[in-house]
């Protein structure tokens, strides 16, 4: 009980900054770090450049077509990506696709399948946190 | 005496241009397949590929696909059962069998009453069509799989499936 509020109330207090810029996404990201804490009690935050590497990776775990998120999103956070059945995707950079990550369910939808298609696992609470506070300050 | 040349250009091109757009248009009817027009089905069955559109395949086999969508050719396409419920009545409401579509009933001729195709790509008619396709075609870097028809098809988002 007074645990979870503890873990509550630091998560609040370190995105507190976040709070003011878009409300959904930074719910969604107090949620992830109430649970990367208290998967691990060391969690101090997430961290852009972790997210980087995450994004970046050849994990080759998932299907082969995909070995890395940016097989589809590409080198490049800004610049569009394709599918390998040939669809633009937008660029993942909140800057240049400015109403991304307004919609919580829609982003746990992609991060299902997609940490699933590169990773063969669910994505963590920390790496879902770090992966979207890399892009949001792409 | 001053001869107005640039309304005359203007009105030249502007000519030539809805010559351009009809022409098209007019060889287009006959290949022209009708675009998804639901939002949530263009959300949700056009961001890996191209919104496929529903008159190109038979009811049976939208309720077939949409019945197993976490297993969606390797991919896992799931979603919650009210929002799959929905764009199952939508696929079906407009397949090849159900809307009129004479577009859709030629091509899927000759798949079997008791078969449910899931590939488009795999109908009788769909391979015929693109049976003078080389091989080196399908293979190139921008094609890679027979199901990107937008990268030969560039008007397929619009349901022009002619060039
Ligand atoms: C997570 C990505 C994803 C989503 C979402 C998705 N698909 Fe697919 N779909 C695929 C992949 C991958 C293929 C196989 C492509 C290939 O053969 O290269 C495919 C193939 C297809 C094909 C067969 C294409 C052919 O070869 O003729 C149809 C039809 C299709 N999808 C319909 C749908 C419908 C309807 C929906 C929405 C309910 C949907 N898809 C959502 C990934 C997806
Ligand atoms: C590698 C290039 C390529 C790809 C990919 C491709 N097509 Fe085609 N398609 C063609 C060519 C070439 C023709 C033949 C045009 C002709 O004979 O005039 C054709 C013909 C067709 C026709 C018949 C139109 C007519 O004029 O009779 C349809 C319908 C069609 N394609 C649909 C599709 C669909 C749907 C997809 C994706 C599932 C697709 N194509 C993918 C190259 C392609």
């Amino acid at each position: 009980m007074t645990k979870t509020f503890a873990t509550q109330l630091l998560a609040a207090l370190l995105l507190a900054p976040l709070a003011a810029t878009a409300a959904p996404l930074s719910d969604q990201l107090a949620s992830y770090a109430a649970a990367a804490k208290s998967a691990d009690p060391a969690f101090v935050g997430f961290s852009a450049a972790r997210g980087k590497t995450l994004h970046t990776q050849a994990f080759a775990l998932g299907k082969p077509d995909t070995p890395a998120c940016t097989s589809c999103h590409g080198p490049d956070p800004r610049g569009a990506g394709k599918t390998p059945t040939g669809k633009v995707i937008e660029p993942v950079a909140l800057s240049a696709t400015p109403g991304r990550y307004a919609d919580p369910a829609k982003v746990e939808k992609w991060f299902k399948r997609n940490c699933n298609e590169v990773l063969g696992r669910a994505c963590t609470p920390l790496e879902k946190g770090d992966w979207l506070t890399f892009v949001s300050g792409q | 005496m001053k001869i107005p040349v640039r309304p005359i250009v203007l009105a030249g091109l502007a000519l030539a241009f809805s010559a351009l757009v009809l022409s098209r248009a007019q060889a287009g009817g006959s290949h022209f397949f009708p675009p998804v027009a639901d939002l949530q089905v263009k959300e949700e069955c056009g961001s890996c590929h191209l919104a496929f559109p529903p008159s190109m395949l038979p009811a049976r086999s939208w309720q077939r696909m949409m019945g197993d969508l976490k297993n969606h050719f390797g991919d896992d396409a799931s979603l919650d059962p009210g929002l799959a419920a929905k764009i199952t009545d939508y696929l079906v409401a407009n397949a090849a069998d159900n809307a009129g579509q004479r577009r859709g009933e030629k091509l899927i001729r000759g798949v079997d009453a008791s078969s449910a195709p899931l590939r488009i790509s795999e109908l009788p008619k769909w391979v015929r069509e693109h049976r003078k396709v080389p091989d080196w075609e399908w293979r190139h870097k921008d094609v890679r799989t027979r199901a990107n028809c937008v990268a030969c098809h560039a008007d397929a988002e619009r349901g022009y499936y002619d060039d």
